[in-house]
Formats: C-alpha cells, structure tokens, sequence
C-alpha cells in the first residue's frame, strides 16, 4: 500500500471527508457515553442545549470562544510559517499581566478609551516579546522552539503565581493568590447593554480580519506561507527568512497576549492562576480545526468553545465526566488531520 | 555556604536525585527509541499520564505491582500505535499528532478516573513499591544508600538504559533502527520494511514513556494526581537533545537534571531559600532545560531523517 | 555466451496518471551477459528496473529471475533472488559506516549479535576480488562520490548478487573513475554475473555491452548486438530523428562582469569549499565549469547566487568588490539564477506559477507597493511567460508542482530572463529534462549569449559543457583549473583534470 497525490480533488471528497471525520468522532463520543452509562442522544441533546439552547448560554459560549479566537490565531498565523508556538499560554499570561499592571496603575486616570488601547498595545507587545526570545534561539541557534515555548509556559505560570502572591496581591483579596482588580474605566464594556458580552468578542473578530488580509494581501502574508512551505526556496529566492519568522513570531505572540488582555478586561477584572484553563493549548485545536484559516478560527473557536460549555452544563445533569469535551476535540484534532491528507492522496496497491 | 555542603554531602539529598531520575531515564530512553527511528514523538507527556493512571488503577484494582506497571506498558503502547498509525504509513504532521496524542492521552485518563472513581474526595491510596537493599553495595558510605537503597523500578530504569544501548548497537535490530531514522531508503533498499521498524520503535519507545509515567504512581508516590506529570515529559525532549540521542548521554543528563531539582527542592528549606520565592526555585529546572539545549544545540548527532515521513517511490 | 536465461520480463505496462511511463516491454538476461538499456531521460528505463527491484508494482507483466516468478513490490524479494541494484541516487546512510551500511538488513532482526567483525572481512574479500577498494569502518558521509559508488556494489555483491542493475552508474564519475567501474563490471561478468547497463551515453554503452535495448516514450523500440550497431544508428534509435547539436556562432567577447579574486570559502559538509579560486565572466561568453559532483560547485553556485561572501578574496561586479552580498543584492546586480535543484530550491511545490513567478521581485513594484500584493500584476506577468517561453499548463493559478521538468524550467527560465540579465548563472540546467526541454534551455542561453550576457555553466556533464563553452574551467576538491579555451583539450585530458591532476603543476607555477 502506499499514498498517491490526487492533482485535482473533487469537491465531494473535499467536503465528504472532513463529515466523515465529524461522524467518526460523534460515533467515538457516543461509545463513551454508552460506557458511562448514559443515553447518547439524550447526552448529545444536553451538550447543544448547554452550548446554544437559550440566550445565556449561547452568551456564555461565546465569551468562552473569545480567547480562544486569539489563541487560535497566533497559533494559525505561526502555523502558517512552521513555526511551532506551542507557548499562547505564557504570552496569555504575560498579557494580562500587562493588563492588570496598566489597568490598576495611576494611569487609570486616563480616559476609558486611551487607556484601554494603551492596555492593548502593552500586552500585545510583551506577548510578541515572549515569543521572540524562543525564535531567536531558533535562528541564532538551531533551538526546536516546541521545547522552548513549551517550557515557557510552565515557567510564566510560576511567575504569575509569584506575582499574585507577592508583589500583585490584592490586599483586600481576603488572602486569596489574585490580583487588585482593573479600574472600572480600564474595563471593556458590553457590546450590547444588558447583554453578557464584552468588546472583547468584537475585537477577536476584527482581529480575524485583519489577519486574513495579512496572509492574502500583504507581502508580509506572501513571505510567511513561502517560509512556511519551503524555507530553502525562500532563501534562496531572497526572502529575508529568519526576519519573517521574527515578524511571524510578534504578531504570533501579540495575538495570543490580546487573549489574555480581553480575559481580564473584559471578564474577569482581575489576575489569578486559573484565568486560563488552558486556552493556550486549546487554540491548537482551534487553529487546526480551521485549517489555519484566519476567518475559520473564529468559527471553530465558537464550535470547541460550544462543546467545552456544552460538555459542563451537560456533566451537571448527566453521570458524564466533563472531561469528555477534552477527549472529543483530541478525537476530532487526529481525524480531521487524517481527513485533510487523504482529500489530496488516496491509498492505492503498490 | 555551609547549608550547600551539608545538602551536597547529605545521602538523602543523592538517593533523592536517582530516585526523581528514574521515570525521566525511561520516558528518556522511550523517546531517544522513537526519534532514532526518526519519529519525534510529541505524545510523551500525555503517555506518561497515561501510564501514571493505568498502572495505578490497576494495582488498584487488585492486580500485584508488577502487574501494573505492564498494565502502563500496554497503554502507552497502544497510544503509540495511534501516533504511529497516523505519523509512519500517513506521514501527518509529527508535531500535531504528538500533541493531538498528548491531549487525547490525558483526558482519557482524566475521563476513566472520573467513571470508576466518580464521587471520591480524595484519591485513594495503594502499597508501593518498597525500597530493596542491596546487600554490602549499599554499606557504602553516600553512595551506598543512594544508589543501592532503591525500589526495583529504579533498577529497573537503569538496567533499561544498559539494555537499549546494547540492542541499538550491538544488534542487527538496532542498526536496522537507527538506519531508518537516518535514511529510511537505504533501509527499504536493503529489504527492510521502514514503516514496520518506525512503526515498532514508536510503540516501544511509547511503551516506556507510559512505564515512566507509572514510576510516579507505582514507586515515587502511592496514589495518582492531575497533573503529577508536570511538563516531566517535556523535560524529556530536552533530555533527548541533552543526552546527543545516546542512551549512556542521556541518563547522565537525566542525573544531572535530578540532582538539580533535589536540591533546589532542599534548597527552598535553608536560610537562602526564605530569602527568595519559591516560584524561582521551581523554575530552575525548567531553565536548567532551556539552556542545556541552547548549549547542546547545532550538533550533528541528530538522527538525519528524524520528523521526515518515508514514501516508498519518492525521492 | 551460454545461454542459460537469468532474468526475464514479458510484458511489463505501467502508467502514472495520464503518464504511460512502461507499455508492453519485454527482456531477457543470460548469465554473463551485459545489457545495455538506453533512453533519454523519462523514456522509462528507471521506472521498469523499480518494477524489477520491487520498488513499484507494475500494472501487467511478470517477472520471472533464473526460472522463477518473482513477486511484484517486494525489494525483498528481488534480494533474495539474487538481484542488485546500484540507484543512480545512492541510498546510504551517511551517519553510519561502510561495513554498517553493507550489512544492514542481512541478518535476522532478531538474532543477538551483530557480527560486524565477520562481515568486515567478507567485504575486504569481496572488495579485493572486485577492485573495489573502501575503507571499511570509515561514515559513508566521509567517502567520495566514486567511493560511495563502490559502497552500492559492494551492497549487492556482499548478498551474493548474480545480477547487478547500474542505473545511470557513470553520471557522477570522472572519465578514469568510469574506466575502473568498467574494470569492475568485466571482472564480475568473468565471474558469472550478469549486468543491466541503464544509461544515455552512447560511448559507454558501445564500450561495454553485448546487446542494447533501446526505450522511447515507455516502449522497446529496438534491440540490437552491439557489434552490428554504431552510436549513430543508436541516437537515432533512442531519440527518434537525427540530432542535430546547436549552432554555436563565434561572437565578441565583451568586458568582465563578474570576478572572484582569490576567494576561499568553508567547507560544506562533506563538499569542499572554493580554495583559492579566481575567475572572470566576460560580456558575450559562455564559462563552462566541469566537474565531478560535489568538489565545490555548490560552493561556488551559493556565492555567486548571494548566498554567502566569501572567508578571503573579493566578489567584484563591474568592477566594484562587494561587502554586503545576499541572495537580493544578486538579483537587483542582474544576476539570472537558474538552481541546480528545481524541485526544492528554484519553486516552493505547493505555489501556484504566479506566486513562484514573482518570488525574486515581490517587494518592489510592481508586484507590491509599501508592503501591499498587487495580484493582477503578478498575474499579468506570469500569462506573459507563459506565452514567450511556452509552459504547457492549465493557467497561471495552477500548483507549479503538477508541472513537469520541463515546464517547470521554462518558467523559472522565464522569472529570471524577463529583465535581460547581464550575468546569468546556470547550475546544471537541463539535468532529468527530455530532449525537447534541453535544446529548448540550450537555445535560451545561447541567444542570451547572442545578446550580451555573461554566462556560467555547471554541468556534470561533459559533453554538455563540450558543446555550448566558450572556454571551460575544471574543478576538483575546490580548486579552479587555469581556462582552457574552445578546442583546446580533449576529453581525456579534461578527464585527468577532474580526477585532480595537474593542479600541483599549477600552485608550482604560480609560485
């Protein structure tokens, strides 16, 4: 057996096998519903319902897809140029710390609006700085950067909880490890009033766009897929390749720190360690789930988040672990990658 | 400055280093197996949680201790087929599967956890493997307690590393491995089947990462905690480059790394460590790791085809 | 001759897509007998030996070797049949030593011991017996190109091989290095082997088989004793009409262009770097560079492609030494770049022809401005070499990688011609192109010449270089021969010098 290239693959095989991979995994899921002694359908119902059945909770999934968005982005735009950021979670976290650190300063002065992009640009940047130092170890010296990024975020995460012990914690925190919270003016309203969501979810999805005209209209968009596909060609063509990946790397890194910027900003108004329950990590699934596709992540963002929601509401009234929502998007993640390569190979004898 | 000798001098402080060395030298030598096929394999830190898990709810459940840790051999094995399956005949994207693998690995054990255990407060607890004496290497002063007053696990690491380093090259089967993880098709020329060996070395080499991963839960501890992995199987990958993929290297590395966590760990007791957070102390190890691979890195022992799918036909 | 049949296809038909790569092709081997399989590139010869060794599965036919079916898709079966083949890319494993890479995979994966001191000894034997001199316990990644060569033979004579395959064995050799491989293969005939000789050099071909099978487009057209042949009626045979070498006009030599002084540049892994080199590329002039592969024509194609200055010495363009140097800075000096490796440095695969067309001229208008794509005139541009060079394709937003060699030249001959370079850079240019693709990149560099350009031409290929140089330089182990002008060395004797000869009377005489 071996794989053969497919010039031209029909639209049905481009569509029938990424639903083919969404079947297997529901069919995966329901097995393991079965085993927890639960009714399938009336589980899956319970996961809708938790993710979209009223207002509230198509809110709640919505706030949750937000980070995800952004974590989704950086890790499709580094993606993009191989360049394996698998550290959104430590410049999540640097992020927010600017956030906070500018969000409860003297500068809360500072009219709502300056201030709030003031935040912005200070935890996109320190995100964008986070993920330079692993990609300059990449270009200077030869340093996989999965390790690197990976080992940063359990490093940034001790240093979070240093700081919400020390140097940041709230003294009116009745002892709790988190931070002081944000002025009220360094808050990122709701959309609409009386309505759950913050600015943040319209941020993500402007974020989107800008990131899609990027990758297709900008010559920065160009020399990243060219690094990405093949960095000898690139090289050899003049494309200044370890400059592309050090601007990769900023963007990257920025977006992934907007995510935890609009967390704090927008919903929990504070720092504290469990402000990410691995988002990070998850905007792995996301990016991947949309292909790398900028305007795809915002909906796969929404989807996972969905399922995350979902998963809870429904743990709640069914005997289901929730970690069933992890085990689907893992389930989801290996086939759908599986269902992409064989869209442009098939198997054939010899 | 006295505080220091008296850890470095302290055979608690040495048994400590070997015993917190032993699950990263198998997950250590499970990766190095892998990536010598030329197979990076990503899935390490979910394995081991994996093997954590398994081996622990088995000997829960009743089985002997030994028992279990098959028990974790055989799960992680089986997490390495999927990473295998989807790497080796597929040749997808190593580094998404391995996470993919990573993730799948964990909230299956998280998800089993929760279905037998489902309302317990606090995890249960098992009889662990006990230390053996060694008789008369273990009256050696220092050295004595801290090699040769071990549990059967930590022999067992070690004699593990001897054992892989023999078969890779000392064997025909090791040469055969090591040849697909430097040009798969010179290995398919001279009739070996490259998509089998990688295949094998993976769910081997994945095996023993799960083995690790139960050290934790079977020798080191008595019962089994979320997230008791903690970046070790990271820790691992460092250790890969560390060690130049040489089993003898890497446990050397593994040692090193070790001895430095049990000292910062003992280090946080003495008049220094009141002085400064613990956080830098947990940090250290993480970059001790960082900067082993920045001094480690542009060697040439990398295996030449490692992350390099193999298609039969394709030059 | 006996003529006991070792090896015998019938009907052997495979097809690649749309591609009908082997149609219907039948042969036979007696035992000491060489063979000849001869074609132009693509005509199939490499496919239909995959098809033997087990590498492919062919989608009719059979094999039979020495009376028994042998199993399609199967190397291994093919092994232990008794059938060897020397890949015209060898497949060693760099990292691991000789007596490693002979060994590997023959003896049972699961015996205990691998017994390396027995098999060194065996192909000491085996390398005596042959002529086949190695070092044993050196890294395959240390051997030169002709030593790694000896390596692949000693693979298949150390399984008891009683039938080698050499696909293309003489296209990385010196003249003298070809002549012992010879030496080699005389010896293994006397010995009772037997040889299948794949190549497209006639002259090699009449000087060492007995019979020749001729392939074009994927079908036998001919099979003749070599005696009652000549190497015209052969190129006939293989290409289908007489061939008719390009007409080379004498022409003006204009002003130097381009000039390395004195440079030296770091080794490149096993590869030498450039020692010493000084060469100039005048106006109207085709440099023809020869060589042996891998004695520093990478070195030399990196430097003047902008890809590294030089350790010592100077890089001079029009008479100015440049210090900064890099890939750009070449390109906007006006120098055309045609890769040695279409494939992975000259494309990216997965581009379609817009996106390579304008990969050395994207940041700068027209194709963008301040940072922004303009598409329409990327597209405009490719449509325009389309048309002039003739790329066979669907449109411009095709993946180049569906293209074939050839297309795939013509627009990288179209993306770096379209300015009318005044140096241009041809590294190997027509290596695994059909004939049409070769004249067609011939004549190219040929009118670039006609108007002005100054051309250097890599080619392992010395009748390539024989015909379009103007004056030919040899390099071997880094270093430059003095220029040997239009006719004034035979084959031979550039022969000599790129097994190295000749050199040391030149430092003499400098010194």
């Amino acid at each position: 057996m071996r794989l053969e290239p497919i010039d031209n693959p029909s639209l049905a095989r481009k569509i029938a096998l990424p639903a083919a991979a969404l079947a297997a995994t529901i069919i995966i899921g329901s097995l393991l519903v079965l085993a927890a002694g639960a009714n399938p359908f009336a589980t899956l119902g319970l996961i809708i319902k938790g993710a979209a059945g009223s207002k509230f909770a198509l809110l709640e999934t919505l706030n949750r897809a937000t980070p995800l968005i952004f974590t989704g982005l950086a890790v499709a735009v580094a993606f993009r140029a191989k360049l394996w950021n698998i550290g959104a979670e430590a410049q999540l976290y640097g992020g927010a710390i600017l956030t906070v650190v500018i969000g409860t300063s003297a500068l809360a002065a500072l009219p709502s609006i300056p201030h709030l992009l003031l935040m912005a640009v200070a935890a996109a940047l320190t995100g964008a700085m986070i993920l330079l130092g692993p990609v300059i170890l990449k270009t200077r010296f030869g340093v996989d950067e999965v390790v690197t990024t990976l080992l940063l975020n359990f490093i940034m995460l001790l240093f979070v909880s240093y700081l919400v012990e020390g140097p940041m914690k709230d003294p009116m925190g009745m002892g709790w490890p988190k931070s002081e919270r944000l002025a009220n003016e360094a808050r990122l309203p709701r959309i609409v009033t009386g309505l759950r969501l913050h600015w943040g979810f319209a941020l993500g999805l402007i974020a989107a766009m800008v990131v899609w005209i990027i990758q297709t209209r900008t010559t920065l968009g160009y020399e990243i897929r060219a690094v990405g596909h093949n960095p000898a060609a690139a090289k050899f063509a003049g494309i200044p390749v370890n400059m592309v990946l050090v601007k990769t790397a900023l963007l990257s890194g920025g977006l992934a720190a907007l995510a935890g910027y609009s967390e704090v900003a927008g919903l929990k108004g504070h720092l504290s360690l469990d402000l990410s329950p691995g988002f990070g990590y998850t905007g792995i699934i996301v990016a991947m789930l949309a292909l790398l596709h900028p305007l795809g992540v915002v909906i796969s963002a929404i989807f996972v988040a969905g399922i995350f929601v979902g998963a809870d509401s429904m743990s709640r009234a069914a005997d289901v672990p929730t970690y069933i929502a992890d085990m689907l998007l893992a389930i989801a993640l290996l086939f759908m990658v599986l269902a992409i390569l064989l869209t442009r190979v098939r198997l054939v004898r010899g | 400055m006295m505080e220091i000798f008296d850890i470095l001098l302290s055979a608690s402080f040495w048994a400590a280093a070997v015993r917190i060395a032993s699950p990263l030298i198998f997950a250590t030598i499970g990766e190095i197996i892998c990536e010598r096929a030329g197979v990076l394999n990503l899935g390490i830190e979910g394995i081991m949680v994996v093997g954590a898990f398994a081996g622990w709810m088995a000997v829960y459940q009743g089985a002997p201790l030994w028992f279990g840790v098959s028990v974790a051999m055989c799960a992680g094995m089986l997490f390495g087929l999927i990473h295998a399956t989807l790497t080796v005949p597929f040749g997808l994207s190593q580094h998404v599967v391995g996470l993919g693998v990573t993730l799948l690995a964990t909230s299956s054990s998280y998800f089993t956890y929760r279905l037998i255990l489902p309302k317990v407060p606090s995890p249960p607890k098992i009889e662990p493997f006990q230390p053996i004496e060694i008789p008369i290497l273990s009256d050696i002063p220092l050295i004595g307690e801290a090699l040769f007053h071990q549990t059967a696990m930590t022999y067992g690491a070690f004699l593990l590393a001897i054992i892989v380093a023999i078969v890779l090259y000392r064997t025909p089967l090791g040469l055969a491995v090591r040849s697909v993880g430097e040009n798969p098709a010179a290995a398919d020329a001279q009739g070996l089947s490259v998509t089998g060996l990688r295949m094998g070395a993976v769910m081997v080499g994945s095996g023993f990462m799960a083995v690790g991963g139960s050290f934790l839960t079977l020798s080191a501890f008595d019962t089994f905690l979320f997230e008791m992995v903690n970046g070790r199987g990271w820790i691992c990958i460092a250790l890969v480059v560390f060690g130049a993929w040489q089993p003898g290297k890497a446990v050397l590395g593994a040692l090193l790394y070790a001895a430095f966590d049990a000292f910062q760990i003992r280090l946080q007791q003495t008049s220094i460590g009141s002085d400064i957070p613990y956080q830098v102390f947990l940090m250290m190890p993480y970059v001790l790791s960082i900067l082993a691979l920045i001094i480690m890195s542009r060697r040439a022992e990398i295996p030449a085809a490692l992350m390099i799918p193999f298609r039969k036909g394709e030059r | 001759m006996t003529l006991e049949v070792v090896l015998r296809l019938a009907g052997i038909t495979k097809t690649f897509g749309d591609l009908v790569a082997n149609s219907g092709i039948d042969l036979t081997l007696h035992k000491g007998e060489v063979i000849a399989l001869l074609g132009e590139n693509g005509a199939g010869k490499t496919t239909l030996m995959n098809i033997l060794f087990g590498h492919y599965v062919a989608d009719a036919g059979t094999v039979e070797a020495f009376g028994a079916p042998l199993p399609q898709g199967n190397p291994r079966a093919a092994l232990e049949a008794g059938i060897g083949m020397v890949h015209q890319h060898f497949t060693l494993a760099e990292n691991l030593t000789v007596a490693e890479n002979i060994s590997l995979g023959t003896s049972s994966l699961w015996s205990g011991r691998l017994r390396l001191g027995q098999s060194k000894k065996r192909i000491r034997q085996l390398a005596e017996d042959f002529g086949l001199l190695v070092d044993v316990d050196a890294k395959v990644g240390n051997l030169t190109v002709g030593e790694k060569q000896r390596v692949e033979i000693l693979k298949a004579l150390y399984r008891d091989a009683r039938i080698l395959i050499l696909d293309e064995p003489t296209a990385v050799l010196t003249p003298q290095e070809t002549d012992a491989l010879f030496e080699t293969l005389h010896k293994a005939v006397a010995m009772g082997l037997s040889i299948v000789f794949i190549s497209h050099k006639l002259h090699e071909v009449m000087a060492i088989a007995d019979r020749c099978l001729v392939l074009r487009h994927g079908a036998l057209v001919g099979e003749v004793e070599t005696k009652n042949t000549s190497r015209e009626a052969l190129a006939e045979m293989m290409v289908g009409n007489k061939v008719e070498p390009p007409e080379v006009a004498p022409i003006q030599v204009g002003a130097t262009l381009l000039e390395l002084r004195h440079v030296s540049t770091p080794d490149m892994g096993t590869a030498p770097g450039l020692q010493d080199v000084s060469l100039s590329l005048k106006a109207g002039q085709i440099t023809g560079l020869a060589g042996v592969s891998g004695n520093g024509q990478a070195a030399l194609s990196d430097l003047i492609c902008g890809l590294g200055l030089p350790e010592q010495g100077q890089l001079v363009l029009d008479e100015t030494v440049q210090n900064r140097w890099n890939p750009r800075d070449a390109v906007q000096s006006g120098i055309a770049r045609i890769p040695e490796d279409r494939h992975h440095t000259g494309t990216i695969a997965d581009f379609d022809l817009s996106e390579n067309a304008i990969l050395e001229t994207y940041q700068k208008p027209p194709m963008s401005k301040r940072g922004w794509m303009n598409w329409s005139q990327a597209k405009a541009f490719t449509e325009s070499i389309i048309a002039t060079y003739d790329v066979r394709c669907p449109g411009a937003s095709t993946k180049i990688r569906l293209l074939s060699g050839g297309n795939m030249q013509k627009l990288i001959l179209g993306r770096v011609l379209e300015g009318n370079p005044k140096i241009i850079l041809a590294n190997q240019p027509v290596r695994g192109l059909d004939i049409g693709a070769i004249t067609y990149v011939h004549n190219q560099l040929l009118a670039a010449r006609a108007s002005g350009a100054a051309i250097l031409l890599i080619s392992e290929d010395l009748d390539e270089i024989l015909r379009l140089s103007d004056v030919i330089h040899v390099i071997s182990e880094g270093k430059l021969s003095p220029e040997f002008p239009r006719g004034t060395k035979t084959p031979a004797e550039l022969g000599l010098w790129m097994a190295g000869q000749g050199f040391e009377g030149e430092d003499n005489c400098a010194a």
